[in-house]
């Protein structure tokens, strides 16, 4: 439970300096660790044998090569204003680049999953080492983060909003439905560890070792974004926050920055999220919950105290144990509400009862998102402004 | 033939339908984000709550055995608008109120939107469940077909359907006469224009707040029922709809109802059609064709449904982020 505990206070960290320390809204949180996760699934799995025999290799090598030339034509065409373009040209060269580059890779993408899975089942991993997965799976994230970022954090936190929450549904709908990629609902596991597996080993050790390793992630972030927060990068995010026509006007490029802590954030809600899967051990893409894996977050940074990377960490460890414990809570307490329901009031208990129980866990967190913003902004550990 | 009304029956007709129960959702969207200045996400779940509170009503209605020659929840749907109404000035008063009062940035009050969608959710499940339930207690609903010249298949069109084009139309007569012609319509549009000034001006922004949310929790409850009563109630509405719902503002521009009308229908047709198989209307004609035709020709495959107002959402923050009506760029 701590190991998880700790995975969450990683998430809990990259979400903290996208909204403590640039005042970003995301609520596709979960996007992002799902997104992390099946990368660090594909990188660390074990290869599947039929695949590298079959067709399957060949089609997804040209897919990225297809991938790589449409990314290529459309930045040239936007690009193309020096060579001298006129905005209606480019405009209409754009819409047709975007047309045939969708396609051309939405046919080249069927034909490779009818493939592969006829062929193979599905790809498999690479079967690289762990923490190579872990780190691509931030990489990953951060990519996705950086196209979001592009396009939204021009315009106002709302709008970004919006599109991370898109964005989340999105990569879920496309990690659950693209077979030959993950398999789908089939789930994988077991994903390898980066230290002894239970399976092969003392279970408590194993266990021990893994909490380790987690412990020694959260505290090289930890120490590197107190480093970051003290150093004059920090103070300027934290002046465009505070006051971004201020900063704008001091000759600080505001969407510049902001783009680069929103990719941060996504970097380590990525890297987070490929540690939290690989703990469980079974890679599931419809376990990945908008209540689980982004409300619950935002309850700990909001709780913890935004912009206080040590109150995000509290607010992860002390919320999860919470989170946990308030499942058979919540059981216990509806069952004797059913029981002396029915012995008193002779009232009906409804068979759901158990499957609606938990549905009041959503209730307390949206109240909890409220009351905080309402009666304590701060946090419980507040973010500490420095007084000159 | 038979293709064209199967193309009438899956793309036009639904389209309609999904981009009317848009519409009625960005309104009052683009009305919030418009006069109170920020995305509020718990239209989605506001439509649900509409929804069952149609449902006890009509419920209600069963119980007394009336009896009429349209369907009861659609009877029931103007009181229950009237009381969801009423509960979204309550969530105002109770969430939004305090926060707009200590002067809280907008994304605060973004959110606490998120926080009242998850309490509202909640709420509906715990007393609800998860399963799907039918609005139509009394009987089931009516099918209209109407036969097409040439073709043996009739176009479909249910009771439902039919009362909520009806509704969509009159609500937007209804709300431009509001907006062009009543007072307070007038101020509201000033209010969203321009609040400082119409604050000096001597409008009073409370009662435009309230108008804000009677217009938009009552097209929330019709947008709701309607869709609920359409296919069946689900209480896990929320997310799907509310991106489409949010494209659809943005698209139209915000602070611009009949933008976001526009908007409405534009993400409601694209979706529905970017999901037709086109293939079935090429089909007659496959003999004349230099290639193939494949069993399946939709542009996007029908999971990826949401993906179509997602890419519209896109398109349009690039490259014309006011929208269509030329709606606010909010900075």
């Amino acid at each position: 439970m701590m190991v998880e505990a700790g995975c969450y206070a990683i998430i809990a960290l990259g979400l903290t300096i996208q909204w403590g320390y640039a005042g970003l809204f995301n609520v596709g949180i979960m996007g992002f660790i799902a997104a992390g996760a099946a990368t660090s699934m594909i990188m660390s799995f074990p290869r599947n044998e039929d695949f590298w025999a079959s067709a399957g290799p060949s089609m997804v090598g040209l897919f990225i090569v297809k991938l790589v030339l449409c990314g290529l034509a459309l930045w040239a065409v936007n690009r193309s204003a020096t060579w001298g373009l006129g905005p209606k040209l480019r405009a209409l060269l754009t819409a047709v680049v975007i047309a045939i580059s969708y396609l051309v890779l939405s046919d080249h993408m069927a034909a490779m999953s009818n493939e592969i899975e006829s062929a193979s089942g599905w790809m498999g991993g690479l079967g690289l080492p762990v923490v190579v997965g872990w780190i691509v799976a931030g990489i990953i994230a951060g990519a996705i983060a950086w196209f979001v970022g592009k396009i939204c954090l021009g315009l106002r936190a709302d709008y970004l909003a919006i599109a991370t929450l898109g964005i989340a549904q999105i990569i879920k709908t496309f990690l659950k439905n693209a077979d030959w990629l993950t398999r789908g609902t089939l789930t994988v596991s077991p994903l390898p560890w980066p230290v002894q597996t239970p399976s092969d080993g003392e279970f408590i050790f194993a266990r021990a070792s893994y909490l380790t390793v987690v412990a020694i992630a959260i505290v090289i972030i930890y120490l590197l974004l107190q480093r970051a927060y003290n150093a004059p990068w920090g103070r300027m995010m934290r002046a465009i926050r505070d006051n971004e026509n201020a900063a704008s006007s001091m000759g600080k490029n505001v969407n510049r920055r902001r783009l680069e802590i929103f990719v941060l954030g996504c970097v380590l809600m990525g890297f987070g999220g490929a540690v939290l899967i690989h703990f469980a051990s079974i890679y599931d893409p419809s376990g990945f919950l908008d209540l689980n894996h982004t409300f619950l977050v935002w309850v700990m940074v909001i709780l913890g105290g935004s912009g206080n990377n040590r109150g995000a960490i509290f607010g992860a460890v002390f919320v999860y144990i919470i989170w946990v414990m308030s499942e058979p809570v919540a059981l216990w307490l509806f069952s004797m509400i059913g029981t002396y329901g029915e012995a008193w009031l002779g009232w009906e208990p409804p068979s759901d009862l158990a499957s609606r129980a938990l549905q009041m866990r959503v209730f307390v967190i949206g109240l909890t998102i409220t009351l905080v913003l309402r009666f304590a902004p701060q946090g419980v550990l507040p973010e500490r402004q420095a007084r000159h | 033939m038979n293709e064209l009304v199967f193309f009438l029956n899956k793309g036009l007709i639904s389209g309609l339908i999904i981009g009317s129960i848009y519409a009625l959702g960005a309104v009052g969207v683009t009305l919030i984000f418009g006069i109170l200045r920020f995305a509020h996400f718990a239209h989605g779940d506001m439509m649900t709550l509409g929804a069952f509170v149609t449902l006890i009503l009509t419920a209600a209605l069963a119980s007394l055995g009336i009896v009429l020659p349209v369907p009861l929840a659609f009877v029931a749907m103007f009181p229950a608008m009237v009381i969801t109404a009423f509960l979204a000035i309550g969530l105002d008063k109770t969430f939004y109120k305090p926060l707009r009062q200590a002067g809280a940035r907008p994304v605060v009050l973004v959110m606490a939107s998120v926080g009242v969608t998850l309490m509202l959710q909640g709420i509906i499940r715990l007393f609800a469940g998860v399963r799907g339930r039918d609005m139509f207690l009394e009987a089931p609903k009516e099918i209209f077909r109407i036969p097409f010249p040439g073709a043996s298949r009739p176009v479909i069109i249910t009771e439902p359907q039919v009362l909520l084009v009806g509704f969509v139309l009159v609500a937007v007569i209804v709300l431009h006469w509001f907006l062009t012609r009543s007072r307070l319509g007038k101020a509201m549009r000033a209010v969203s224009d321009n609040p400082e000034l119409a604050r000096i001006t001597g409008i009073n922004t409370n009662h435009v707040v309230w108008a804000t949310w009677i217009i938009g929790g009552a097209l929330a409850c019709a947008a709701g029922t309607l869709l609920s009563m359409d296919v069946t109630l689900k209480p896990d509405l929320s997310f799907n709809i509310l991106l489409p719902i949010f494209a659809a503002t943005i698209v139209g521009g915000i602070g611009q109802p009949y933008g976001a009308i526009a908007g409405g229908f534009l993400v409601g047709f694209c979706e529905t059609l970017a999901v037709f198989n086109w293939s079935i209307l090429l089909r007659p004609i496959k003999d004349d064709l230099w290639f193939e035709v494949p069993n399946n020709m939709a542009l996007v495959p029908t999971e990826y449904k949401l993906m179509v107002p997602f890419l519209i959402l896109i398109i349009v923050l690039i490259y014309r982020p006011t929208g269509i009506f030329r709606g606010r760029v909010l900075t």
